[in-house]
Parts: structure tokens; C-alpha cells; sequence
């Protein structure tokens, strides 16, 4: 009975140091979207647990191409070590690096575990967390294993702010579980242009340097908005003079938990060249004011 | 019959008898079939069993094994004891062995049959093996006729004679044989196992069954082995720790790492990692008798100097974490990604066992112009997925992919890969690539095997952009 009280307090203490330094011990890395990093205090927190889940069934590209941005930024020149169970590999394909490579990140810093299961991930990936060389660490976790619980949260949140490595974790295919994380993201893959195309038709489409590649980028290329917002405006105003630009990485990214902060969603686009994220262009649509009053408070309604 | 145990050799039977024959004497003979494969089995079980003694073993005909005990018999009170030993504890097992030691293989071999438990102080080979019948020699049969005939019956009546007509009434082989077991010669023997670079290996007189004691065993040994590296500046890249059970098994478990190591630390760390990963644990049975640790593959390290610069410190850590990943799952699932020089999209990167891959000299180079968005997805399928697709002109408008019918809101393509048809030699259809986006902003890689508008083409999903 006193061992289990004192223990409690102890576990307590812990946590209650981990609060407190967390903010102050590790720094933030800017995610370049200005008010995204706003509302983090200044960008993702190094050194703490984030939880990335897709916002639905068919968003998991989307997430972990969301996680693999993040993960690049927190690691800044360090290595991203990403762990992955075979099954996932098997459901949602197997992390390429020339993907990598195309969302202008360095496959070269990337280090792939093929684990054969759920609990090898997290557990190889708790021994790594030690590893203070490492930038990132990804732990891609598919459905809800028994061995991932508030408590292994908690462990993986000591362990990071410990070496200061950054920890996502990737959920596929789960529900969203209390945890320890400093905060939680639910992506989805945002549309390049929002309006209601026609189907495309081959016939129209104009040819391009003579070559065997045809592009359809159909129709009048609308501005890109967060559809939750303003649904009205779509297939409106031209943008970027017709440049055939569909296809940059788009995420619908919304922060449903901070621990440090206030919440928010916004459109968040991959700048792929400048390795930075950024509103959607020409700010015309930046931050969709969400149903939480905290949220719309600090962002500007524009239609 | 090919072998007989001691009351059929009584009775007067003899290998190689008939079977008919042999059932004619004794009736009441019990006849196994003779599985050679089997045999072999054994003899290479108990081959390992004797490393136990020495770590060169070779095996010898189909009953026998010879050991290089050279430096290894004062470890178990000289060779007498040694011999003793080991044929007790052979017979302990069901085992009927009959051994002697010599300066030479042959004399070995022929003492060990004709005159069981010798044992030769060195330099006397030529006196203990002349009184041996010339059978021993274990030469062709019809020279042992010839000799016989001849009227020389042992060894030493042989050796009288002068090399030269031996040699041209037998040729040199013979003389050589001869020169073997006098021990004028010399031939080593051919070991199953070649002799690691570096060794250290523990002894218990009560065998050894925790856990803690075994990893406490192999931290020492590591520390010795680290001595015998650093006196030659190496490090091991492969290590293998022996585990001699006291009832004869013996198990083997090797951990490799990716730069030369010498640290007992880290390699102790990497044995535990290897042995907490086991599919089949380590089970001590009635516990282990001898532990060894062996480095067979070592390679030069260069003295480790105390002002790291940062870069090369992480390079350590990742390292060594590399090689904690790979004792646990394995060398095949760690693993870094380099360029590949080929268009091929599952090759044109690859990759490679962390622990093993050094640096390339190919850079990455993006398919994408600046501005533009990827052109390669970041999720890739092992086995593109069939899909059924609606294309009517060649660009997908809808396709169903697991069920689901996906919408196609902008498509681009086709980006025509043809396979490497230099390097296959069955013709691999032209897959033309889309990229394409659904209504839901979801981004796919799609590509249509075969050409457009042929019934034949077929559509597969290759890939899932972020």
C-alpha cells in the first residue's frame, strides 16, 4: 500500500517535471505556416510525442506523408528513424524513398525498420528514443494493439523528452485513445482545386512539348479553400495564372488535442522546394475558423 | 552388411559379409537398413561435440574424426587426461570410441585402431607405429597384398626398406602414406571449420544455467577478446558466441555489426538484444560447460581518438543503434535508401541492409521540376493492385480500387516506363503511369498495363501520394 503511494508519487513527479520542461527545455521548430505556428507556440515541439491519425478510411497516404514532413522538420539535420510493422506495408504500401525524395526531403537521412509486428515497433522504438543521434523517430502502429496504452504513452513521452528526440506516432486505422501526446492531428488529403469538375475528356486536353505526356488539369483552375468554410466560393476566382499545379501535397490538418495550446484546423500546403509548409496560395483561404470558440477567436473568416 | 555391433562381431560376422550368408550362421540376427545420411548426422553431431576440445575438427572416412589438439591439451591436465576424457565421456553417451594421439594424422588414425588409448610422446611416431600390421597404412589393397606376400607384415618391416624401390614398385603415394605415419612428413588436417581470427572461450566445472551468469561469462570474454583486438588495432565485425550444453548440444549465436567493435559494452549489449529476439530461446538444459566467443571476421580500427567532432559521434550512436536493431530483427530489416541507377520505379532506389551499405556515389536526383508537384508516390505497393478503371480515351475518369469507386477529379499522364527488356528475358508489358486525383483530394499512381484501347490492358493502383 505505502510502496504503490509512493510510487504514485514519484510517477507524479515525473510527470509533473516532464510538463513543466517540456515547453521550456526543448525548443520548436517552425512548420512555416504562420498560424499554424502561432497557435504552437512556434512551431512543433521538439522533443515530446505527437500523434498523427487520418481523419478517415483513405487518408492514410495523406497522414503519413503529413507525418513525414513534420518529422523531417523536427529532426532539422539529424536522421529520421521510421518503424513500420510488415502488415502495414502490406495494407498501405511500403514507405518510398523516392516519395521521399519528391516532397524534397533526403531519403538519405531516412532509416527504415521493417518490424514484423505492432509491439516489435514500439518496442524497438522505445530503445531507439534513447538514441539521442537521432532527430525523429516514426512509429507506424495499424489498428490498436493491447501494448499501446496510456501508460506506453506516457513511457514514450519520458523516453523523447529524455534524449530529446522527436516521437510521432502514425495510427492507421484506429480510434483516437487518451494518451500522453503534446498533441494530436487528424489529416486529410485536401482537393487541388475546389469546384466540381466535369469528367475529364482526353480530347480537350492540350498537348504538351510534343511528347508522348498529356496533362488534364481540368478545368478552370479554382482557388483552393478549406471547404468547411466557404463551400459557396468554390470554382471561382483563377489562380496562379493556369499553371498546371495540382497534385503539391495538400493536407486538411486538424489539431484536435495541445497540451501547451489552443486548437485549430487549417489547410496546410508541402512546399516541396523550400521543405517548409505554407497556406494555401495567395493567402486568399488560410485558416478555416473551426466550431471551437478558442479556435475562431484568433482566425479571420475569409470568403 | 556394412556394420556390426560387438555380440554380432563375437559370433564371427564381418562387415561386408552377405546378408544371406551372415543369416546362415546366426538366424536369429537382427538387421536395421544402413542409413549413411544418418550416420553422417552423428558423426558431424559429435565432430561438434569434440570442439568442445579444440576448435579444429575434420572428419575422417566414415567413423572417424581427427583433432588438432596442438596447445589445447594442458587445458584439461595433459593429453592423457584429454584422451581419457573424451572417450569416456563418448561412452557415457552409447558411443563405442576408440582414440589414440600421435605427432601425425595416419599415426593417429592407425594407432587409434590397432592399438587403442595410446597416447605417443612427441617423436616417437616411427617407434609406436612400426609393430602396427601394415593394414594401418590404410593403402590400397592390393599393396597390402603385395606387401604380405612379400613377407613384410608391420610397418616397421616396411620401413626398412630403401624409398627408392618403393617407390618404383608402389609408387610415391605409398611412401608418402609410409612418411605420414612415421611422422617424416607432415599434412594438416582439413578442419570443418576454419579457425577464427580471435577466441576466448570459459570452461565451468559446474555447468552454468542462469541467465545473468551467461551474460556476466560472455562480458568477460568479450573483455579478453577486446584485448587480443587491440593488440593487432581491430574490431570484430562478426562475432559468435558458442554455447556447449553439458549433454553434448550446442548452440550457436552470432551478432554483426556494422564498423569494427571492440567495446565489451556494446557487444554484450548486442548479444542481449540477439538473445532476448530469439524464436527459439537459449535453453541451458542441464546448463552449458563451455562458453566461447569467437570474432571471425575482424577488420582493422583505427584508434579511437577523444576529440569527435559532433558529426562523427551521431555517426557512432546510429551505428550502434543500427546494429541493436539488427541483432534483434535482423540485418534485412534495417535498412538505409540509396539511388539505383535504373528507371524502373520499384529499382530506381534501393534498399540496403543499414549495417552494410556504404556510401554511394550516385546523388538523388528529383524527377520533379522545381514548382511542380512530386511525381513519385510515397506510399508504393509491393505488388501493384489490380484495379477496374474506366478510361474511355485513354485517361482514367473513375476506377475502383478495393471496393471503392474513386471519382477522377485531374489525371496527368501517361508517363510511358518501358521495362528493361536488356536485362529480362521474358517481355514485360509498357506500363503507361497516371497520376490522378479523386474527388476527395485523395492522389493515386495508377498505370494501365498493355496499350490503350486494346482488350487486353489492364489496370493496376502502383502507389498513393501524400
Amino acid at each position: 500500500m505505502n510502496v504503490a503511494a509512493e510510487k504514485v508519487a514519484v510517477l507524479r513527479g515525473t510527470l509533473a517535471r516532464v510538463g513543466l520542461e517540456g515547453p521550456h527545455g526543448h525548443a520548436h521548430v517552425a512548420l512555416g505556416h504562420s498560424r499554424a505556428d502561432a497557435c504552437l507556440l512556434g512551431g512543433i515541439l521538439k522533443g515530446a510525442l505527437h500523434e498523427v491519425f487520418p481523419a478517415a478510411g483513405g487518408d492514410e497516404a495523406a497522414a503519413a506523408g503529413f507525418v513525414a514532413a513534420l518529422a523531417a522538420r523536427a529532426a532539422e539535420q539529424k536522421r529520421v528513424l521510421w518503424l513500420r510493422p510488415d502488415f502495414s506495408a502490406v495494407e498501405h504500401g511500403e514507405i518510398s524513398p523516392l516519395g521521399l525524395l519528391e516532397l524534397g526531403l533526403d531519403p538519405g537521412r531516412f532509416l527504415l525498420l521493417r518490424a514484423p509486428d505492432a509491439s516489435s515497433v514500439l518496442r524497438a522504438g522505445l530503445d531507439a528514443l534513447s538514441c539521442a543521434a537521432l532527430g525523429a523517430l516514426v512509429f507506424e502502429i495499424p489498428g490498436a494493439p493491447k501494448l499501446l496504452d496510456l501508460a506506453a504513452s506516457r513511457r514514450l513521452v519520458l523516453a523523447s523528452a529524455q534524449s530529446g528526440v522527436t516521437a510521432f506516432l502514425l495510427r492507421l486505422d484506429a480510434k483516437t485513445e487518451p494518451s500522453a501526446a503534446e498533441t494530436r492531428w487528424l489529416v486529410r488529403s485536401a482537393r487541388s482545386h475546389d469546384s466540381d469538375f466535369p469528367p475529364p475528356r482526353a480530347g480537350e486536353v492540350p498537348r504538351r512539348g510534343g511528347g508522348g505526356l498529356w496533362r488534364d488539369h481540368l478545368p478552370p483552375p479554382a482557388h483552393r479553400c478549406a471547404r468547411a468554410t466557404s463551400p459557396a466560393s468554390g470554382g471561382g476566382k483563377p489562380s496562379g495564372g493556369g499553371k498546371d499545379d495540382w497534385g503539391t501535397p495538400l493536407f486538411e490538418a486538424e489539431l484536435v488535442r495541445h497540451r501547451h495550446g489552443r486548437l485549430g484546423q487549417w489547410v496546410m500546403e508541402w512546399r516541396c522546394d523550400d521543405g517548409l509548409f505554407g497556406a494555401t496560395d495567395s493567402g486568399a483561404v488560410a485558416s478555416a475558423p473551426f466550431n471551437r470558440p478558442a479556435a475562431a477567436q484568433n482566425t479571420s473568416r475569409v470568403a | 552388411m556394412s556394420a556390426l555391433d560387438r555380440k554380432a562381431s563375437a559370433l564371427g560376422l564381418r562387415p561386408g559379409m552377405p546378408l544371406a550368408d551372415a543369416r546362415a550362421m546366426v538366424p536369429t540376427l537382427e538387421v536395421a537398413n544402413a542409413d549413411e545420411t544418418a550416420d553422417r548426422r552423428l558423426l558431424e553431431s559429435i565432430a561438434d561435440w569434440c570442439l568442445h576440445y579444440t576448435p579444429l575438427v575434420a572428419l575422417d572416412g566414415p567413423q572417424g574424426l581427427l583433432l588438432d589438439i596442438a596447445g589445447a591439451a594442458h587445458l584439461f591436465g595433459g593429453e592423457q587426461a584429454l584422451l581419457d576424457r573424451s572417450r569416456t565421456r563418448l561412452r557415457r553417451q552409447g558411443f563405442v570410441a576408440e582414440g589414440a594421439i600421435a605427432g601425425s594424422a595416419t599415426a593417429a588414425r592407425a594407432l587409434a585402431r590397432y592399438k587403442n588409448g595410446t597416447v605417443v610422446p612427441p617423436g616417437e611416431d616411427a617407434r609406436a607405429v612400426a609393430p602396427l600390421p601394415v593394414e594401418a597404412l590404410d593403402l590400397d589393397p592390393a599393396i597390402t597384398h603385395a606387401f604380405r606376400h612379400a613377407g613384410l607384415k608391420t610397418i616397421g618391416q616396411v620401413a626398412t626398406r630403401k624409398r627408392s624401390e618403393l617407390v618404383a614398385r608402389f609408387g610415391a603415394p605409398m611412401v608418402f602414406a609410409l612418411d605420414l605415419a612415421l611422422g617424416e612428413a607432415e599434412k594438416p588436417i582439413s578442419p570443418r571449420a576454419a579457425l577464427p581470427d580471435y577466441m576466448a572461450e570459459r570452461i565451468f566445472a559446474e555447468p552454468l544455467v542462469a541467465e545473468d551468469a551467461i551474460l556476466e561469462t560472455l562480458r568477460g570474454l568479450a573483455a579478453s577478446l577486446a584485448q587480443l583486438l587491440a593488440e593487432r588495432g581491430e574490431g570484430a565485425r562478426r562475432l559468435e558466441a558458442s554455447f556447449f550444453r553439458a549433454d553434448g548440444k550446442i548452440r550457436r549465436i552470432a551478432v554483426e555489426t556494422a564498423s569494427p567493435t571492440r567495446d565489451p559494452a556494446i557487444v554484450v549489449r548486442l548479444f542481449r538484444e540477439r538473445l532476448d529476439a530469439l524464436v527459439d530461446p537459449l535453453d541451458p538444459g542441464f546448463g552449458f560447460d563451455l562458453i566461447r566467443l569467437s570474432a571471425d571476421r575482424a577488420e582493422s580500427c583505427e584508434i579511437e581518438t577523444t576529440a569527435f567532432d559532433a558529426r562523427a559521434k551521431e555517426d557512432k550512436e546510429i551505428a550502434f543503434l543500427v546494429d541493436r536493431l539488427a541483432a534483434r530483427f535482423g540485418s534485412q530489416r534495417i535498412l538505409v535508401f540509396q539511388p539505383n541507377d535504373t528507371h524502373i520505379p520499384e529499382a530506381a532506389a534501393v534498399a540496403l541492409p543499414a549495417q552494410a551499405a556504404e556510401t554511394s556515389k550516385l546523388a538523388w536526383k528529383p524527377l520533379r521540376e522545381p514548382q511542380e508537384a512530386p511525381r513519385r508516390p510515397l506510399r508504393m505497393f509491393g505488388k501493384p493492385e489490380p484495379i477496374e478503371a474506366v478510361a474511355p480515351e485513354g485517361l482514367p475518369v473513375r476506377f475502383r480500387w478495393r471496393r471503392v469507386l474513386h471519382e477522377v477529379a485531374a489525371a496527368e499522364g501517361p508517363e510511358r516506363i518501358a521495362m528493361e527488356w536488356w536485362r529480362e528475358e521474358t517481355a514485360t508489358p509498357t506500363r503507361d503511369y497516371f497520376r490522378v486525383e479523386d474527388t476527395n483530394g485523395r492522389r493515386f499512381w495508377l498505370y494501365r498495363e498493355g496499350l490503350c484501347g486494346r482488350e487486353s490492358a489492364r489496370w493496376f493502383l502502383h502507389g498513393l501520394f501524400a
